[in-house]
């Protein structure tokens, strides 16, 4: 049925649609008002579940640990500082296999602190060992919710739906929810491949040495590799129960005939589809590429895509500090051995908003050949520079976050 | 009157200030929208909310999925919740030169102090609605925000008058959706008089 709804509200019914037993969870924006659902759908008994309101983030995910691990459908939700203070619990979860998952209300990380949407948070846990999935409209962050159960459960590995903070949990737009008997039919009941029961008793967490160490991670490696194949086949099930378009790996914008391909991950696809569908109008052959799933990095399909590319444009809302973007330099790996040229395009942080102007002057730089290796999309370069000047000038320049702050108020009082 | 514009998707900024529900307005807007059967999409502009603060809220309506995820720079018709707003806040950048401006307000609009930036928009095109007075009087609140969108709905003819009452029952329960659609009413019939008026006739060339 069609509901016009904020997103948030929505992602909480497609959880509640996926009887979760346990929602442990502890508040932080832009997450809240998914926690507020879920616990007023189990307060109004409108869902059976457990809802523990944990005193930290750690416990959130520790509790979650605890639930999964005896057979319970665990779910938790997170954000930025929300996710760094669980960061223990995320690689136990992964490393013990248990299929937790997790929305990930996509936000910058601190220092300095900000609110507001980009996608450190999920970055900084790329190597856990989770599944990573990113939602480009809320109508996919809702399908993604019922994939990531069933590929949680059937790989027995914990599953990540990230959806950009704010932009898209704050948005209210469409959304398509199924019947519950369509849900499911999509997700059968948890069947744990290790859980702890009285009556068959197993240890879990074993302490592993040198002996046997590469063993499990070799391990671990090839199941979240399996996802890669179970994913398409999860998404063609979702087809055909759900009667539309369903996530897959990667998914491809007039990508056919297309030299300049745009590749990114979450809700940013939206205002690069609108661009491309304006430049294709004036004959120019770009497309675009999104990215839904992360980790495991789709590499083959990612090469198969952009075989035909002579240019790729690489949009992405995190950095590794020190070296760049960390999409790009995914995808440089996917195309080992091809000569294609890769520009890395920053852009979203910290919730600067992506206009559609900014990024068709990218685009068309791309289209020219004139674009740069790397480009900060809207950089304040006076900021920079002033900065820079200062601390080349004085020693006791002071904290940077504050002098820029100055700087700037400095040019609104002087507009 | 129903406005036309050259583009498909129609955009809408909402400006107010902490507490006047401009957020949930831009809401609001999209649920009637969707209502008439429009695709629809509403945001806040994700700054700290603090009571009596400047707030932006924008909205999109149209006939397919809007994709985009910008907010609104450049915007069809403005709604500005709270008229002490006037000179703080860039309320008329960007605004399209066939837009539409609607302003919560029960002075004549040359007592505003709009200055340049009315001089910038075609006098037709704005219009005046006393939604705070209308809401105290119904809603026995000061909250202008549903009573803006019946004049929204009168001024533009982009969402229907029921497509905002069903929006209002969504929201809102009992005597305060009945106040609050009561409200909706008055503000709509107020716009659409005024529209229809020899005065406003006079205004408009043809």
């Amino acid at each position: 049925m069609l509901y016009q709804l904020e997103g948030s509200q929505a992602v909480a019914r497609a959880v509640a649609l996926c009887r979760p037993d346990v929602v442990c969870a502890y508040p932080i924006s832009p997450q809240t008002h998914i926690i507020e659902a879920l616990g007023a759908l189990v307060k109004s008994d409108q869902l059976d579940a457990e809802f523990i309101n944990a005193d930290s983030e750690f416990s959130a995910l520790s509790v979650s640990i605890g639930a999964s691990a005896v057979g319970a459908r665990a779910y938790t939700a997170t954000a930025s500082q929300g996710l760094l203070f669980m960061m223990e619990a995320v690689y136990n979860a992964a490393g013990l296999g248990l299929p937790i998952v997790m929305t990930l209300a996509n936000r910058a990380i601190g220092a300095p602190i900000n609110i507001w949407n980009d996608h450190s948070d999920a970055m900084s846990v790329r190597d856990s060992g989770w599944v990573q999935l990113f939602a480009e409209t809320n109508q996919e962050a809702v399908d993604l919710h019922f994939l990531a159960f069933a590929l949680a459960e059937e790989l027995s590995v914990p599953v990540m739906v990230c959806v950009d903070g704010f932009i898209l949990t704050h948005s209210i737009e469409r959304v398509d929810l199924p019947e519950p008997e369509v849900v499911d039919a999509l997700l059968p009941p948890f069947l744990p491949r290790q859980s702890l029961d009285p009556n068959d008793p197993v240890s879990i967490g074993a302490m592993v040495g040198p002996e046997a160490f590469t063993e499990v991670r070799y391990l671990a490696q090839v199941r979240l590799h399996q996802a890669l194949d179970v994913i398409p086949r999860l998404g063609e099930r979702h087809r055909s129960l759900l009667g539309r378009h369903a996530a897959q790996l990667i998914d491809g914008y007039e990508l056919d005939d297309a030299d300049v391909v745009v590749i990114a991950m979450g809700s940013v696809l939206g205002t690069i589809k609108d661009v491309v569908d304006d430049m294709r109008a004036e004959g120019h052959r770009i497309g675009a590429l999104s990215i839904t799933c992360f980790r495991p990095f789709p590499a083959a399909a990612v090469r198969e895509a952009l075989s035909r590319a002579t240019r790729l444009v690489v949009v992405e809302k995190a950095f590794s500090i020190g070296y760049g973007g960390i999409l790009s330099t995914d995808i440089s790996l996917a195309l080992r051995g091809l000569s294609t040229p890769i520009h890395e395009v920053i852009a979203g942080l910290g919730g600067r908003p992506v206009w559609a102007d900014s990024l068709r002057g990218v685009f068309s730089d791309a289209l020219a050949g004139t674009l740069v290796e790397t480009t900060f999309l809207d950089l304040d370069r006076s900021l920079v520079d002033a900065e820079l000047a200062r601390m080349a000038a004085t020693r006791r320049s002071g904290p940077p976050a504050e002098n820029v702050l100055r700087d700037l108020a400095d040019v609104g009082r002087s507009a | 009157m129903a406005a036309s514009f050259e583009s498909d998707v129609v955009q809408i900024r909402l400006h107010g200030r902490g507490g006047q529900g401009t957020v949930t307005a831009a809401e609001l807007l999209a649920v009637a929208a969707f209502e008439d059967g429009l695709y629809a999409q509403a945001f806040p502009s994700f700054g700290s909310e603090r009571t009596g603060a400047p707030v932006e809220a924008y909205c999109r309506l149209g006939h397919r999925e809007i994709r985009t995820r910008e907010p609104v720079n450049r915007p069809h018709v403005l709604i500005i919740q709270d008229p002490t707003l006037l000179g703080v806040v860039k309320l008329f950048a960007g605004l399209r030169p066939e837009g539409y401006v609607l302003i919560n307000t029960a002075s004549p609009l040359d007592e505003l102090g709009m200055g340049e930036d009315v001089a910038l928009i075609a006098r037709e095109r704005v219009l005046t609605l006393p939604a705070t007075d209308i809401a105290l009087e119904y809603l026995k609140r000061p909250t202008p925000n549903s009573v803006l969108l019946g004049g929204f709905a009168a001024m533009t003819g982009l969402i229907s008058l029921s497509g905002v009452e069903a929006a209002v029952h969504h929201r809102f329960r009992g005597a305060v959706a009945e106040a609050n659609v009561a409200a909706v009413r008055v503000a709509y019939d107020h716009v659409h008089r005024h529209l229809s008026s020899e005065e406003y006739h006079r205004a408009v060339p043809t």
